[in-house]
């Protein structure tokens, strides 16, 4: 009889053991990786926060032992981009200035669009959206030389209108294709009821679609914000010394030849630069990693 | 009248931006392949010529090493991706009360510009300063890690980077894959005694090839267009030891006014996008009409 008992005791007590030891490696390689990904961005925040001195002489994980806001200030108003030394802040605002009208104008044009394709299916329709999908994959080296003759011919070259024009031109892609699959999964009979109640394209499209559409407009949002905040190569070949968006001018600080180099600086600078897109995956994480998966799971 | 209008306004409202999509896209694409077969410089000239760029091209020692490089970054971005991704995936799957916590830790690169990660490593990889600084000063005196700086190391510093960036996002995906395995199966082969790690490599891995072909054609495309993170980091450079296909294109076009080596370098980046994403596309275009 005892042995019956304790057989299964004994049994259960090493199966705890091996359970527990897995777990404490499962734990202990989850908590490694996490320190690799949170590495860089700790280096950035306590190197903005030391003086150069410090730089130079402690260790590059370490914690700053006279925390300073000098490099945050230098950054963001002193700093030299070339030969201007206004700091990030006027790029801060251009990139602002460039996101806000082509986050929306695309997002808007992307939803007409998607509601077309999915639910006033003509005669072509599939062809236009393929080839419009096609557009989303192209490398954008390919559009580049002939952009910038086209911006020169519209008047539009180094100005900021002409990159809000190119982030829109080949954000639509996306912006149709986010809205397309989801109305797509919309039952067709509701247009069909309500076009029997006399309802015509544009009043379905606002009474019907759009107040469903809120999920996906901030999937959208989201998306092309990220997209076009951090944009570099449009960024780049396409404006001039007062235009440029912020990730070309903390590019330009960062390899700006000139004087000391200042890394503290440098972190700050680009702590600033990523501010705006980290702060909305904080916020709204969950629809940032719904924009990344529909935009690589596609159909 | 009314009538005409209600059947039609649907293409009209489609028609501004299919229009710019065939002239912005196909149209220039169309221009840059006309560009590449003359020999044009700091202007275009739009002669045809023949193969000369393609063959000017093929011959320079620079976009030699601009391909070779592409080749060595894609395969390893690609593959160490895959498979970190994949691991965390399957860690995380393990019913772990802080997977959301760990889950945003191991995405949030994906958020940031490649500019801000290149800046972030560059200076975490500099050599007096940086990591080699760092482990120098714990004793260990010949130890050293210069690849930023180093012509032969270097394009592996992109990878690193890179695979930083991007392997959270593989992770992502592959755990919203295993989220969607059929639990059934699952649980039928727990009864029948087959160990967790059986499980994954027969049953779970192998019905996930669809993500993992996701995965690698979001991989391959980022490969490809990589261009932020190499200025950033090594400006290309030592020499031009880290150039990819897309720095070699920006020089060209930008620095160097050789119009027709940038249409041609251009098209070539076309191409090895085309023979990943076409096949790809078609695939999933056609399974959904099925």
């Amino acid at each position: 009889m005892t042995d019956v008992t304790l057989a299964p005791a004994a049994a259960a007590n090493s199966r705890n053991w091996s359970h527990f030891a897995l777990r404490w490696t499962l734990f202990t390689l989850l908590g490694l990786f996490a320190l690799f990904y949170l590495m860089p961005l700790f280096v950035m925040i306590t190197t903005s926060l030391k003086s150069l001195e410090e730089i130079r002489t402690g260790s590059l994980i370490a914690f700053p032992r006279e925390v300073t806001f000098d490099a945050w200030r230098t950054a963001w108003s002193e700093a030299c981009t070339g030969i201007q030394c206004e700091g990030l802040r006027p790029y801060f605002w251009n990139s602002v200035v460039i996101a806000v009208p082509a986050v929306a104008i695309s997002t808007m044009l992307g939803a007409a669009n998607g509601y077309v394709i999915a639910q006033w299916r003509f005669r072509g329709a599939n062809l236009v959206f393929s080839l419009m999908l096609f557009g989303c994959f192209i490398p954008f080296q390919v559009v580049l030389l002939p952009m910038a003759r086209m911006l020169g011919l519209m008047g539009l070259a180094g100005s900021i209108p002409g990159l809000i024009f190119v982030h829109v031109t080949y954000g639509i892609g996306f912006t149709t294709l986010f809205f397309r699959n989801f109305y797509v999964t919309i039952p067709q009979d509701l247009v069909k009821a309500a076009k029997v109640d006399g309802a015509g394209f544009f009043r379905i499209f606002w009474s019907i679609f759009l107040p469903l559409s809120l999920p996906i407009i901030v999937v959208t949002v989201i998306w092309q914000f990220t997209q076009i905040w951090n944009d570099f190569l449009f960024g780049v070949s396409f404006s001039q010394a007062g235009t440029q968006p912020v990730t070309v001018a903390l590019n330009n600080i960062v390899n700006s030849t000139t004087g000391v180099k200042e890394y503290n600086v440098d972190m700050a600078a680009a702590i600033i630069a990523a501010l705006p897109t980290l702060l909305v995956y904080a916020v709204a994480g969950k629809y940032f990693i719904r924009g990344l998966t529909a935009g690589s799971v596609k159909g | 009248m009314t009538e005409w209008l209600e059947r039609h306004i649907p293409k009209m409202v489609l028609a501004p931006s299919f229009a710019a999509v065939l002239v912005f896209v196909y149209g220039f694409i169309a221009w840059t392949a006309w560009v590449s077969l003359t020999r044009s410089r700091l202007l275009p000239k739009y002669e045809i010529d023949g193969l000369i760029q393609y063959e000017r091209l093929f011959n320079a020692p620079r976009w030699d090493t601009a391909m070779s490089n592409l080749f060595v970054f894609g395969t390893l971005f690609i593959l160490i991706s895959m498979v970190l991704g994949l691991m965390l995936a399957i860690l995380l799957d393990q019913k772990i009360r802080t997977e959301g916590v760990l889950r945003t830790i191991y995405l949030y690169p994906m958020a940031l510009s490649l500019i801000v990660t290149g800046t972030a490593w560059k200076w975490i990889m500099n050599p007096g300063l940086g990591l080699e600084a760092m482990v120098r000063g714990w004793g260990f005196e010949s130890f050293t890690f210069d690849w930023v700086i180093n012509p032969d190391k270097a394009i592996y510093a992109v990878v690193i980077a890179g695979v930083w960036q991007a392997s959270g996002f593989v992770m992502a995906l592959f755990l919203a894959g295993l989220r969607g395995v059929d639990g059934e199966i699952i649980k039928a082969a727990q009864v029948d005694g087959i160990p967790a790690w059986r499980i994954y490599t027969a049953i779970i891995i192998p019905s996930m090839a669809p993500i993992f072909l996701s995965a690698f054609i979001v991989l391959a495309h980022l490969a490809i267009k990589s261009f932020d993170l190499v200025i950033a980091l090594t400006g290309g450079g030592p020499g031009y030891a880290t150039d990819l296909p897309a720095t070699y294109m920006y020089t060209m076009a930008f620095s160097r006014g050789d119009i027709g080596q940038a249409a041609s370098s251009a098209m070539v980046m076309m191409g090895v996008v085309f023979a990943i994403i076409v096949p790809y596309l078609y695939s999933e275009l056609r399974a959904k009409h099925d």
